[in-house]
């Protein structure tokens, strides 16, 4: 069981017999009163979604999902496949199913696709992923502690913020929850 | 330059505008206390006990507590006679991290004696726009898209009004149901200054904490919170100087507190023991990282500090 001070964004919960994940999340508490954790929950198999504030004292139930390591092999129409490379299976998603991780979907990259009793539902992707950045201003020197973003395209063909200093060609770390450049890689 | 090290002065140097206008702001809210005869101090950050409070908790340090607020120090130098005394500190609280929330954090805490929770709106309301006036804001604010007006008189609304115009539950219902905090996160807090800076004032009694209750009706305690854009700024109250009434809240918050295997602490004695001594006076709180907040114009704590605990 989880408790209160556990949830989060991201974390996923059964309720109803439905598996639930957080997709909004606020820590709030008036200064001497009681701690409340404001969830925007969203169902995994309808997608639906509800608001609610929970206290200290709430317990949940896990949602008992499962997750598979699978490669992204192609679209097809508004499918996207994904194969197991052990036991060579393939599964489909929908547009819905995949979501925004749409945007840093690298053709062959390793993915884990979601289980709900044994159906794919959804894809998570690594926490970080290294692109290439394919478009990208020159960078003007003397601006490196300015602070200042320029936005530039990835291979996938999604638009990032980066600091100035990023240039064409470069690899760039970008945290897939929060679509936020991190950092250069090198290499 | 490494590549760590380029990202990082990325990160910092974002907070520059913050930093400098934070650092202003002190400067402006620090020489309106010189100005008005008040004496700045400094209390320890660890103690042996807190201030009982059924849902603030303390950081351990040692087998002490890192304050979770300094009130307890301040009064016991307001019961020695210090008239008027204020401070810049740390506080910390375990558990509490959100958009608006640091489990560490800076607080602005003032007293003065023979003034009561009105007098003290009042000082706050001209120090509030005298520092922001100083940091060019005359005569209003914007905040995440709202215009604040500063001008005088900011609005004061009460607990039981502010509940039977904006919340769907009167304020004995919601008391009754244990929900006194939901709705007021919920549907009341929304509500409160948006148009100017708000005064909610009269707590029901039994969330008095530290303050007194009203002399012409005991059911409610003479205390406020401000509130700009909808966010919770300040706690002020007219002090409980009672050293019984002090001591039977306390051991009611220690009971509460014992009831649900939260941290054991010990009554702060030497603080009651001053109680006896203290004349009536008020004091506040008041939250300096939300306050630079609505300057910088963020939604966002860890916008105005340098280093939020996560990039430590």
């Amino acid at each position: 069981m989880y408790t209160a001070s556990d949830l989060r964004k991201g974390l996923r919960l059964k309720i109803d017999n439905d598996p639930y994940v957080i997709t909004e999340f606020n820590f709030v508490k008036p200064g001497k009163g009681q701690a409340l954790y404001r969830c925007k929950l969203k169902n995994m198999l309808t997608g639906s979604q509800f608001e609610r504030t929970f206290r200290s004292v709430d317990m949940f139930e896990p949602a008992d999902l499962r997750e598979k390591k699978m490669q992204y092999l192609y679209k097809e129409g508004d499918k996207f496949c994904f194969m197991d490379n052990e036991t060579f299976e393939q599964v489909y998603l929908t547009e819905g199913q995949v979501g925004d991780a749409v945007n840093f979907l690298l053709d062959n990259i390793e993915v884990e696709i979601l289980l709900f009793e044994d159906r794919p539902i959804g894809i998570s992707l690594p926490n970080f992923v290294e692109l290439i950045v394919t478009e990208a201003e020159p960078w003007a020197k003397g601006d490196t502690v300015s602070g200042a973003t320029k936005p530039v395209k990835v291979q996938t063909g999604c638009t990032i913020l980066v600091p100035t200093f990023v240039s064409e060609g470069e690899k760039i770390r970008i945290d897939t929850r929060t679509g936020e450049y991190l950092t250069r890689v090198k290499g | 330059m490494s590549t760590l090290r380029q990202d990082d002065l990325f990160h910092l140097a974002r907070k520059s505008q913050a930093l400098q206008l934070r650092a202003g702001f002190i400067e402006h809210l620090r020489r309106f206390f010189i100005q008005q005869g008040f004496l700045e101090i400094e209390t320890p950050l660890r103690i042996p006990s807190p201030a009982p409070e059924e849902h603030i908790e303390p950081l351990p340090s040692g087998s002490w507590f890192l304050q979770t607020s300094p009130e307890i120090c301040m009064k016991r130098l307001l019961a020695a006679g210090y008239p008027r005394i204020f401070q810049f500190c740390k506080c910390f609280r375990a558990g509490e991290r959100g958009n608006r929330h640091l489990p560490e954090f800076s607080m602005l805490e003032w007293y003065v004696l023979q003034y009561d929770y009105r007098q003290l709106m009042d000082q706050c309301e001209d120090l509030l726009i005298s520092a922001c006036q100083a940091m060019g804001h005359s005569g209003k604010v914007i905040w995440q898209n709202k215009t604040i007006r500063l001008s005088p008189p900011w609005e004061r609304i009460t607990v039981a009004d502010a509940f039977s115009r904006y919340a769907p539950v009167s304020l004995q219902n919601a008391l009754a149901g244990d929900r006194f905090d939901e709705v007021l996160v919920e549907h009341v807090e929304p509500n409160l200054g948006n148009d100017h800076p708000t005064f909610l004032f009269d707590y029901p009694a039994q969330m008095a904490s530290l303050a007194k209750i009203k002399k012409d009706d005991s059911t409610v305690a003479e205390r406020f919170e401000l509130y700009i854009g909808g966010m919770e700024i300040a706690n002020g109250f007219s002090e409980l100087t009672d050293a019984r009434e002090q001591r039977r809240r306390f051991e009611e918050a220690l009971e509460a507190r014992a009831a649900k295997d939260q941290a054991r602490y010990a009554m702060p004695e030497p603080f009651l023991a001053s109680l006896e001594n203290l004349p009536p006076c008020a004091g506040i709180a008041l939250g300096l990282d939300r306050m630079i907040m609505i300057l910088a114009d963020t939604a966002n704590i860890d916008d105005v500090i340098a280093f939020p605990p996560e990039t430590l």
